[in-house]
């Protein structure tokens, strides 16, 4: 061999040490390689680019506030001071208010869909549940503005207004004018996007555990629920963590669903029914109205870096979970 | 059932029986509330959608394009933009999306670096914020541009398409058998043509369904599109300038405080879900052939 690419001209001798099998390649396949290479390479430099600029866009804000940027509650445009505190307070509450509500939807459903529904109603049902999941999110946020804001507003707010208006403990986090917006009406929102998705991981999860161990647990005498709850849920646990944290991630960067009800005002506080802002429906409102190269664009762009964190730290904690189980 | 049994062989109430039962009965309901109140709210959706976007669709809602409030406008620029953009978008990410998964199957194996990496930062581009991918063209295909065009909308929307094909594209391929490529290497096919006429040919219906999932989802998409395509009032075909969008004008026209406005909103809300709804039932009916 090497007294062989020794004697051949220069070309063929490359050719050979691109590959990686050790024979002889022709020029179409090592084009092709290039090419498939190439266009992963391409995918790799596309994200790369996302987190790099979104980096230094930001760093202008970085640079101003520190690091305290990201804990300083005031946003404030007029006065040129920025801090992202409001708006990560409000993604990350709407979004465990909504975990919170399409969990127990979720597993209720999942739970109903492969341990009770008859087979005919299960598959309707099921197929049914799927297709909503890919429903777009602005029909939610069009969904939730039309009928939960008001609902909200004439209904739950004047209720809860009325009957635990004095109750200390509940009294601050009712509080606010009843506008129908607010982190309790995004989670709600949320809540029902992600709950078909949440749903239908969960169902397969459950259905593609061996039926032997579900009838083994029925033949010793378990009922439904210790089947479900010894048997289905300890065997499928992974499956259903990584259910949670899709989901989870889906309603962290979810612009649409959210911009529409809740409220966008930039406020911290412990209020569930008045209006606040996430990160997403913050940058989707000021960022037409932000002229190139000022602070605002940059305190924007550094929100958006924050909330790229919040979506790597949320995947990388589904594989971690995933990878520790297995 | 069970409580003639314990009565005629004069066992003793088992009280841990009792609270099995008890807790068992609890989750039936448990799981029978919620899935009634998931069916009934998705259902409220469907029919809040139904109902006011039938109301709201007639042929001069298809046929007019975009107008001011009071003028009996409708929403066909923005149709064929929505038309325009996603099959731009397509166009761009479905080579760039089938290239890199035959590398991942293909020349990815488990020990190569260079191919995990990419596969990746192909999951995390897929659960990416759309918004973000929204900020990231402006940044690149907008601002040093300065004007907003329906490429750089194609582009967002194609980002957020490719992640899809890659993942379903490299899945596919690996599901053809190892027999199939040492057949073809074999009767002499170099790699590519092994891979390509072979491999890719077997694996097609289940690529060209990761291409029509990624195309659902790219064409109800609408926040990349705010800060890139921005929108149009006005017919335009031109790649280099502003382009309606469907989902862009559902977002323009729900919050307007015009009747007629709202009223256009749903009838496009309407007609984007069934045109997502549409894709998805083809995609499962074909699979279900296949």
């Amino acid at each position: 061999m090497t007294l062989a690419t020794a004697t051949q001209p220069e070309e063929a001798r490359d050719k050979a040490g691109v590959s990686h099998s050790g024979s002889r390649r022709s020029g179409p396949d090592t084009a092709f390689h290039l090419l498939v290479a190439a266009s992963a390479l391409l995918v790799l430099v596309v994200l790369g680019g996302l987190v790099v600029l979104m980096g230094v866009g930001g760093s202008q804000a970085f640079r101003t506030f520190g690091l305290g940027f990201a804990f300083h509650d005031v946003w404030n445009p007029v006065a040129d001071q920025y801090g992202a505190w409001a708006p990560l307070f409000g993604t990350i509450v709407s979004t465990l208010i909504g975990v919170a509500i399409a969990l127990p939807l979720a597993f209720g459903t999942a739970f109903w869909l492969t341990a009770m529904a008859p087979p005919r109603i299960a598959a309707i049902v099921g197929t049914a549940v799927q297709l909503l999941a890919a429903v777009p999110s602005i029909i939610f946020g069009m969904w939730g503005f039309f009928t939960i804001v008001p609902f909200m507003a004439r209904t739950v707010q004047p209720f809860l207004t009325h009957h635990f208006r004095h109750v200390p403990g509940i009294r601050f986090i009712i509080h606010g004018a009843p506008f129908g917006t607010g982190l309790m009406t995004a989670g709600l929102v949320l809540a029902v996007m992600i709950a078909p998705f949440m749903t239908a991981v969960m169902r397969d999860v459950f259905a593609a555990m061996p039926a032997m161990l579900r009838e083994s647990a029925y033949g010793l005498g378990a009922t439904r629920w210790d089947v479900m709850w010894k048997v289905v849920v300890p065997w499928s646990r992974t499956g259903m963590i990584g259910a949670i944290v899709l989901g989870m991630g889906r309603a962290l960067g979810e612009t649409m669903a959210v911009t529409f009800v809740i409220g966008n005002v930039t406020a911290v506080g412990w209020s569930l029914f008045a209006p606040r802002s996430t990160v997403a429906s913050l940058i989707a409102l000021q960022f037409p109205e932000s002229p190139a190269g000022s602070l605002r664009l940059s305190a924007l762009l550094a929100l958006g870096f924050i909330l790229m964190l919040l979506s790597f730290a949320s995947l990388a904690l589904a594989r971690m979970l995933r990878g520790d189980t297995k | 059932m069970s409580e003639t049994v314990v009565s005629t062989t004069g066992w003793k109430p088992n009280p841990r029986a009792a609270r099995r039962r008890r807790a068992d009965h609890l989750a039936t309901a448990f799981g029978m509330v919620m899935a009634g109140i998931l069916v009934l709210v998705l259902a409220s959706i469907l029919w809040t959608l139904l109902s006011r976007g039938l109301a709201g669709l007639s042929a001069a809602a298809i046929m007019k394009p975009m107008g001011p409030p009071g003028s009996s406008s409708g929403l066909a620029n923005a149709i064929v933009g929505s038309l325009i953009q996603t099959f731009m978008a397509l166009l761009m990410a479905t080579p760039l999306g089938l290239g890199c998964g035959i590398y991942l199957s293909e020349y990815g194996t488990e020990t190569n670096k260079f191919a995990s990496c990419v596969r990746f930062v192909s999951d995390v581009l897929m659960s990416v914020p759309s918004i973000l991918v929204g900020l990231f063209v402006y940044q690149v295909l907008v601002a040093p541009f300065g004007h907003f065009s329906a490429l750089a909308g194609s582009v967002a929307l194609a980002i957020l398409a490719v992640p899809i094909i890659v993942r379903t594209t490299e899945d596919m391929l690996r599901l053809v058998p190892t027999s199939m490529r040492e057949a073809g290497a074999a009767l002499g096919a170099t790699r590519w043509r092994v891979t390509l006429s072979l491999c890719l040919r077997s694996a097609k219906t289940g690529v060209l369904t990761g291409i029509l999932l990624a195309l659902a989802r790219v064409s109800g998409e609408t926040a990349p599109l705010l800060f890139t395509s921005l929108g149009n009032q006005n017919w335009s075909f031109s790649l280099n300038r502003p382009m309606a969008s469907l989902p862009v004008t559902i977002y323009q026209y729900a919050g307007a405080s015009y009747e007629d406005w709202v009223q256009l909103a749903w009838a496009g809300a309407l007609l984007v879900t069934m045109g997502v709804l549409a894709i998805n039932i083809a995609v499962r009916v074909s699979a279900r052939r296949g």
